[in-house]
């Protein structure tokens, strides 16, 4: 298999080039505001690439980024999916194959259209890039169908129906379809507006009191999409952590139920106001599941690791240090709890005192809060993945350990730092005293994202020069592409499938 | 060693969480040459408004203050009225009467019924205003800045008093814009020589010393050169200062369905997507900071004649 075909056709391989272009992305695109503008790096890229930026389409840029960014992870999490969930080889290749087409066509054609200029062609084929990644999901929808009897639980240690029906698979479905309901809300109201081309940011309506029904379905668009990322990032690694047992079977009816209220209650934004009760009401389900996987596998991590360790009847530190052995497989998950701090809780502080605390302070404050805690998930769901991706790509020994300590350290001293700072009138309500905070917080910030950015540089700088060696890592992961887990179904049909089903797809 | 780099690291983190207000209440007198007690008049006509340029039109001529309203005019104002029994003072705090705004019972709205409230608290850090010996006087060099720590019902009611108005989004906009598209009122760049903004503190600060540059004096970005500091002129087309940053500048509107006031303009602290002329902001009508001011309107068909301002003594 030559180094294309690694990179494109294979699961780790695809995931390894969607995360660098990601953070290609990320790197050159994050010198364009903050600070970067008065220590004038801003200016070196924008004439380095002769970008056009216009500022009156800045909110435009901005959606464009994002939606270029939000794809690659999308894909990421396709690429998982159909990896460890069982389906046909050929259902595999043909949802990677539209999914990687479409978000790399969304990214290079929608950043062209954005930032060089507005080559409409270039928005078209954006469009069609956006499609391809939409009907890539209704594929995947219908591969992941969980009444399809072949995938049935064999082991009953799987949460099940009693015809045998997979819940996790249910959930893997359940979350898909209502993603791709839910960029439908997007698409409808990015149709209407774009023909037009009138942009405009959702945080910068939180205080109109007559938002129309449109408005209304992209703000309920931008929640749910973040939150069913969440939701798919929570399933995937569940399977990576091999869930099982008890906490497994309270889990899964809990995502399904939460996911499917949560969708509905989000939808119903653009009705009524009761959407908000709904959406509580499926959050604690979403959230409650997610607590069970945590509890399992940090007992998992405990036993496993003890044994590894040596621990025959471990007291309290030796449990601690088990469970802290292995920082990916810990992080992954402490990285759930975390996120309850730093956004569920804040989302719910909020919601409480909105009128009490945050509609009291300018709406460009409220609107950091807002912004500053959207971002802090998107970007918790991004070291999951890179928790895991680490472990595939086979981090073992110090390496994993500086990695995962790195990942989860700075990262959670950065989303801490961020939400204090995007707070800060909470805790010191005169502006002339904040700057004391500020400085920490920005500090603590640059601190714990720079280390986290300098660990990610050096772990893809090691996978880009492995792609020199003839002999490299790649080699043995394209010749194993597939993410090694147990599946809930029937192991024989995963032989199976390798067998009846030749390597073009369609069936011998 | 490590324990000492561990160590030092702690003492930073420690002196950088103080709480204690960074403002300065002394700086350096700078005159710019600008007055700020001129007026400058908008032409009836056609503009653009908002991000996405919608047509709009105003349809009588008016008249716009040249800069912010600065601590020296406010001082001013604060004892004529006081003077004139208009406002009140109680525990370090400017009070005034308002009639009350129209509620219209809202989701989040507030009522906002007729009584007294604040219009300035003079003795809390961030406010230029001292109340001293039964005078309100202004921390030196300050001036000629605008004054900050105002709320709206504190602007409104030096409107009033001199016969003025607040303007409203759609004055301010066209004010600030002029007849074309442009994103800032001096065109389509921005840089720490135009205007006081969250990426100019590192330029100010050495200029005016301190540990950290807050306002500016009103017109101080008009291509003159301070010191080393060579600024360029930030005028907008109809010849209005700083229309753009310094700080926000309070809007005349009181909108259905909502208690909040709408403020334009940006500030010293926000980046350069809040100096936007479309960037808007928002608080309750009570809210003061110490980036919020603001600029009068008046008719020119009712310009009253103004109030000759005594000179009052400085700190």
């Amino acid at each position: 298999m030559t180094r294309f075909n690694y990179l494109f056709t294979s699961t780790k391989g695809l995931i390894l080039t969607a995360i660098s272009l990601v953070a290609l992305i990320t790197a050159i695109f994050n010198t364009l505001s903050g600070p970067m503008v008065e220590w004038g790096i801003r200016d070196l890229t924008v004439e380095w690439l002769g970008m056009d930026l216009n500022p009156a389409e800045r909110a435009g840029r901005i959606i464009m980024l994002y939606h270029t960014i939000a794809m690659a992870i999308v894909a990421i999490e396709v690429y998982m999916m159909t990896s460890i969930v069982p389906m046909r080889k050929h259902e595999q290749k043909n949802i990677n194959m539209l999914v990687t087409v479409g978000y790399m066509m969304a990214m290079v054609f929608g950043l062209g259209f954005a930032y060089w200029g507005h080559n409409f062609t270039f928005h078209g084929l954006f469009l069609v890039g956006q499609s391809l990644i939409f009907f890539s999901g209704v594929l995947l929808a219908f591969a992941l169908n969980p009444w399809k009897k072949e995938y049935y639980v064999t082991d009953k240690d799987f949460a099940h129906f009693k015809s045998g029906m997979d819940m996790e698979r249910m959930a893997f479905f359940i979350m898909t379809v209502a993603m791709l309901i839910s960029a439908g809300f997007g698409a409808v109201t990015g149709s209407f507006w774009a023909n037009g081309h009138e942009t405009f940011l959702a945080e910068d309506l939180i205080r109109d009191p007559n938002k129309s029904a449109l408005q209304k379905a992209i703000i309920g668009h931008l929640h749910i999409m973040l939150t069913l990322i969440a939701v798919s990032i929570t399933l995937i690694v569940g399977r990576w952590l091999q869930f099982k047992g008890i906490f497994h079977k309270i889990a899964m009816p809990l995502m399904i139920v939460g996911t499917i209220i949560i969708s509905a209650g989000v939808w119903s934004v653009v009705w009524t106001h009761l959407a908000h009760t709904f959406i509580y009401i499926g959050s604690v389900g979403v959230m409650m599941s997610a607590l069970m996987l945590v509890i399992f596998s940090w007992n998992k991590l405990i036993h496993d690791n003890s044994i590894e360790l040596g621990y025959e009847n471990p007291n309290i530190f030796q449990k601690l240090k088990a469970l802290f052995h292995d920082p990916l497989k810990f992080g992954a998950t402490w990285q759930m709890v975390f996120m309850n701090f730093t956004v569920s809780g804040i989302g719910i502080f909020m919601a409480i005192k909105l009128e009490e605390i945050f509609r009291v302070w300018p709406a460009r404050e409220e609107r950091i809060t807002l912004t500053g805690h959207w971002h802090i998930l998107a970007a918790i769901v991004a070291t999951i993945i890179l928790m895991y991706y680490a472990d595939i790509a086979g981090l073992k020994g110090k390496k994993r350990k500086w990695f995962g300590w790195i990942m989860i350290i700075g990262s959670d001293v950065a989303f801490a730092s961020m939400t204090i700072f995007s707070m800060k009138r909470l805790f010191v309500p005169e502006e002339v005293a904040q700057q004391g905070l500020m400085n920490t917080t920005m500090l603590l910030a640059d601190f714990g994202l720079g280390a986290l950015l300098v660990m990610m540089a050096i772990f893809l700088g090691w996978k880009l020069f492995d792609l020199f060696n003839g002999k490299g890592v790649w080699t043995k992961e394209a010749a194993n592409p597939e993410l090694e887990i147990e599946r809930t179904s029937d192991p024989v049909f995963n032989i199976r499938r390798e067998n009846e089903f030749n390597s073009e797809g369609g069936e011998k | 060693m490590r324990k000492l780099i561990y160590l030092t690291f702690a003492i930073a983190l420690f002196a950088s969480c103080s709480t204690d207000a960074v403002i300065n209440t002394e700086t350096k007198n700078i005159e710019t040459g600008v007055n700020p007690d001129a007026w400058v008049v908008i032409p009836a006509g056609p503009f653009f408004y908002n991000m996405h340029a919608d047509a709009e039109n105003i349809d009588y001529d008016y008249e716009m203050m040249l800069t912010h309203v600065t601590n020296l005019q406010y001082a001013n104002y604060l004892n004529d009225a006081y003077a004139q029994k208009l406002i009140k003072i109680d525990s370090g705090k400017v009070i005034g009467h308002h009639p009350g705004d129209p509620f219209d019972g809202y989701l989040h709205e507030w009522e906002i019924p007729a009584g007294d409230y604040l219009h300035m608290p003079f003795e809390e850090a961030g406010s230029h205003i001292k109340f001293v010996d039964g005078t309100f006087i202004v921390h030196k060099g300050y001036h000629n800045h605008p004054v900050v720590m105002v709320t709206w019902f504190g602007a409104k009611a030096y409107a009033d008093f001199y016969g003025y108005r607040l303007p409203n989004e759609k004055e301010w906009a066209k004010a600030a814009r002029g007849t074309d598209e442009r994103a800032y009122p001096w065109g389509d760049e921005i840089n720490s020589k135009l205007v006081n903004y969250g990426s100019s503190s590192n330029a100010l600060q050495r200029l005016f010393g301190g540990a950290i540059a807050r306002t500016t004096p009103v017109g101080y970005f008009n291509g003159n050169t301070y010191g080393d500091f060579e600024t360029e002129d930030n005028r907008s087309p109809y010849g209005l200062y700083d229309m753009g940053g310094n700080v926000w500048q309070w809007m005349g509107n009181d909108y259905p369905d909502v208690h909040y006031r709408y403020m334009r303009g940006g500030s010293f602290t926000n980046y350069e997507y809040n100096i936007f002329v479309w960037a808007r902001n928002s608080a309750g009508p009570d809210f003061y900071n110490i980036n919020i001011g603001f600029r009068c309107a008046r008719d020119i068909a009712e310009i009253i004649e103004v109030i000759e301002i005594v000179e009052i003594v400085e700190e």
